[in-house]
């Protein structure tokens, strides 16, 4: 697409080359990052991989996602003690729902009516619904509630406690914990593959990622990571996606600047990928060819192409960025 | 001797709290709070020194409950994550004045069942402690004292250190200082044996890191009053006249632990000079405006349940409490020598919102942990410094190392 956009200054037998040589054009989607030193929301489009705006949100942006049906985009502002709904075809805030204190990341069921928000501040999980807007309820969990998981049929909610180390197995029906998974020190963010048969949880101060069993609910392996010439205290895993076949993962490592590839099967690390300063979250494109990862030290974002697993691209952004949603279309 | 028994936030239902149980528990079988059937009682003991001496500043005089709020915190933590594997914590408070039986007061916490011990004393009164309750297998969390001398020549098997020391402070200072190219100190210091350590911590780190002592001044404590009515006017003649006709110098390094006269120097130097060390921009293992990696949720929590600022010593007792609930959670047991032997092992670590974990050095049972550099309003930086390499970890260029330790365990 590059070649595209300056063709201008090529003979014209060559660009009219470059054009049939060019088969399928990428789709275009558009990024979301939340800045959270700058309290804005840069918007990406990932065709020209270019911010085309920016979007002043409340105090401390942090979790950002896409509502089910892509209309508004949701995101924490801490800080202000809720979560902000954006109208993405506008760009205005035209609702604030009821999280409790110091929302940070949330996740949506997959009919996107319920919202299952992490309260950092009062040791609590918020259940709310999208269509009335309103708090459902509260689930008790451990101390300073940060990484959401769910699993693919929607059945199980996870939560990750920063300081009781553990992972929470939520049952949505009931909101009850079934089940507490002891994991590594400050765990991150939960994510299941997507068959559901592996639940993978980053700990951030303890420097690894914990495969958990969904079904027996408990640690089956435990990934470490070991970089020449890095101190073990510098790699501390946080973001986690894993590709739709459940073949390959990629896990952000903090002030690392690198984010590891996985081979989602054997559990092996596969490369480093050099990133910017304090990598920290990751989102695919639906189409899943390129993995944007947050450099919050660095203040830029990388695009890595999935199938080259290269860093082909780095966009400047705001102040701190920290999360990163994309759309679907 | 003061004493009260605390137990925090918990609200279900238990058995009598004189069961004591140890039991095996599955984690993963373990389903959330109806499962209440057999419980883990941990008591922990914290023994402290009953008065606070005043300070200069009248914004730094410490609360009632310096550092007990610390502990009650990491026994609310503990509980949160306790209640999900049936552990319940308590702490059990002594306070102590100069001329208690502080031996007494240690085998009476064993009798009470807390054979673990978190203690905010001076450094006799630490080893005075650790050698009454080693007869009785209690181990002791050191929170409040930091000399050196307690990690090397006078270490203890039964005592593990959260507290920094006096050199891991120092060093963490002077590599900012080196950091920020500024090499030449003009070192003042108190009279006072506390102060006189201090600055022989300030010297050794001086020539650790390539800074030079170009010049140095013993302010003597001559008594009198902290606070007078009219005692702005003539300070404000004195600092200038002490400081004058120095040695040319980059910055003002004070070593006054007794609080006699650092906090007068800053804007009262004859040169016009930054003041590091006893106050200005002072080495601490945490500080009120800490909120990096977490830290503002710390924060949050410590103002919402006690209504004041988290000091270090707060912070020094919540780590203690929390290692402690670490320990617990990771061995499923309550019993002190497990708990202990898995701080000690080699799988420990803690997160304490320092952006890194903080791990126990196993020569002389001291924590590892950077330190932070703040001015009393804003946190400036935290050590160790980018480019301060070490073999093993960069948090041991803080303080005494491995092969300089006198420590025989």
């Amino acid at each position: 697409m590059q070649a595209m956009t300056s063709n201008l200054h090529m003979p014209f037998g060559l660009a009219v080359l470059l054009a049939l040589v060019h088969i399928e054009p990428a789709h275009t989607y558009t990024a979301y990052i939340s800045n959270e030193k700058s309290n804005t929301v840069t918007v990406i489009d990932t065709d020209k991989w270019a911010v085309t705006k920016t979007i002043k949100v409340g105090q401390r942006p942090r979790g950002i996602e896409l509502t089910r049906d892509q209309k508004f985009l949701l995101v924490a502002v801490g800080d202000d003690d809720t979560v902000q709904m954006i109208d993405v075809a506008t760009g205005e805030i035209v609702a604030t729902l009821p999280s409790g204190p110091d929302p940070e990341l949330f996740i949506q069921d997959p009919a996107g009516k319920m919202l299952y928000v992490a309260n950092e501040n009062d040791n609590t999980v918020t259940i709310i619904d999208m269509e009335t807007r309103t708090r459902l309820g509260e689930v008790q969990v451990g101390v300073e509630p940060e990484g959401m998981g769910l699993s693919p049929d929607g059945k199980i909610l996870v939560n990750t406690s920063e300081t009781t180390n553990m992972a929470h197995f939520i049952d949505t029906a009931t909101r009850e914990i079934v089940a507490n998974v002891l994991v590594d020190a400050r765990p991150r963010v939960a994510e299941f593959k997507k068959d559901g048969s592996e639940l993978w949880v980053s700990s951030e101060i303890g420097g690894t990622v914990s495969i958990i069993d969904p079904v027996k609910r408990e640690v089956r392996k435990k990934i470490s990571f070991d970089i020449p010439g890095l101190r073990r205290e510098a790699i501390q895993p946080v973001g986690v996606r894993i590709t739709d076949d459940g073949k390959t993962a990629f896990v952000a490592l903090g002030p690392a600047n690198r984010v590891a590839v996985i081979d989602a099967a054997t559990h092996t690390v596969k490369r480093y990928l050099l990133v910017g300063q304090r990598v920290w979250q990751l989102a695919f494109t639906p189409d899943q060819k390129y993995l944007l990862a947050t450099n919050g030290v660095s203040n830029d974002v990388s695009v890595i192409d999935v199938t080259a697993l290269k860093v082909i691209k780095t966009i400047q952004v705001g102040e701190l960025p920290w999360g990163v949603a994309i759309s679907q279309k | 001797m003061i004493r009260a028994f605390l137990t925090t936030g918990f609200r279900f239902a238990l058995p009598p709290a004189s069961l004591l149980v140890l039991l095996t528990i599955t984690l993963s079988l373990s389903p959330s709070l109806s499962w209440a059937a057999e419980t883990t009682d941990i008591k922990i003991g914290y023994l402290r020194r009953a008065a606070a001496k005043p300070t200069l500043s009248l914004v730094q005089t410490p609360a009632e409950n310096d550092g007990t709020a610390g502990a009650l915190l990491a026994i609310d933590d503990n509980n949160t994550t306790g209640r999900f594997l049936n552990q319940r914590f308590a702490l059990d408070e002594v306070r102590l004045k100069d001329g208690d039986d502080y031996a007494a007061a240690t085998l009476a916490l064993a009798e009470r069942g807390a054979s673990l011990v978190v203690l905010d004393l001076a450094p006799d009164a630490v080893l005075a402690t650790a050698d009454a309750g080693r007869t009785r297998g209690m181990i002791f969390f050191n929170a409040g004292a930091t000399d050196d001398r307690l990690r090397e020549e006078d270490c203890r098997p039964n005592v593990i250190h959260v507290a920094p020391t006096r050199s891991m402070l120092a060093d963490g200072l002077a590599q900012y200082l080196v950091w920020k190219q500024w090499r030449r100190w003009l070192l003042v210091y108190g009279s006072h044996p506390a102060d006189k350590l201090y600055a022989d911590a300030l010297r050794r780190a001086a020539k650790r890191f390539g800074a030079k002592i170009v010049d140095e001044r013993l302010f003597e404590d001559k008594g009198g009053a902290r606070r007078t009515d009219s005692g702005m006017a003539q300070i404000q003649r004195q600092m200038p006249v002490f400081t004058q006709e120095a040695a040319a110098y980059d910055v003002l390094v004070a070593a006054d632990e007794s609080d006699v006269f650092a906090p007068y120097l800053p804007y009262r130097t004859w040169d016009p000079r930054p003041v590091a060390g006893s106050a200005g921009l002072m080495p601490t293992s945490w500080d009120a405006s800490h909120d990096q990696w977490g830290a503002v949720q710390m924060q949050n929590r410590f103002m919402k349940r006690f209504s004041r600022r988290m000091t270090a010593t707060d912070m020094q007792a919540w780590q203690a409490v929390r290692m402690i609930g670490e320990a617990t959670t990771r061995t499923h047991s309550g019993d002190a020598e497990t708990i202990v032997d898995f701080i000690k092992s080699r799988d420990f670590e803690i997160a304490a919102f320092k952006g890194q974990k903080l791990t126990l050095r196993e020569w002389n049972l001291q924590l590892r942990q950077p330190i932070l550099l703040a001015d009393g309003r804003i946190v400036v930086s935290v050590s160790p410094q980018e480019g301060f390499l070490h073999q093993v970890s960069e948090l041991d260029t803080l303080g005494f190392d491995r092969p300089e330790t006198k420590c025989k365990l």
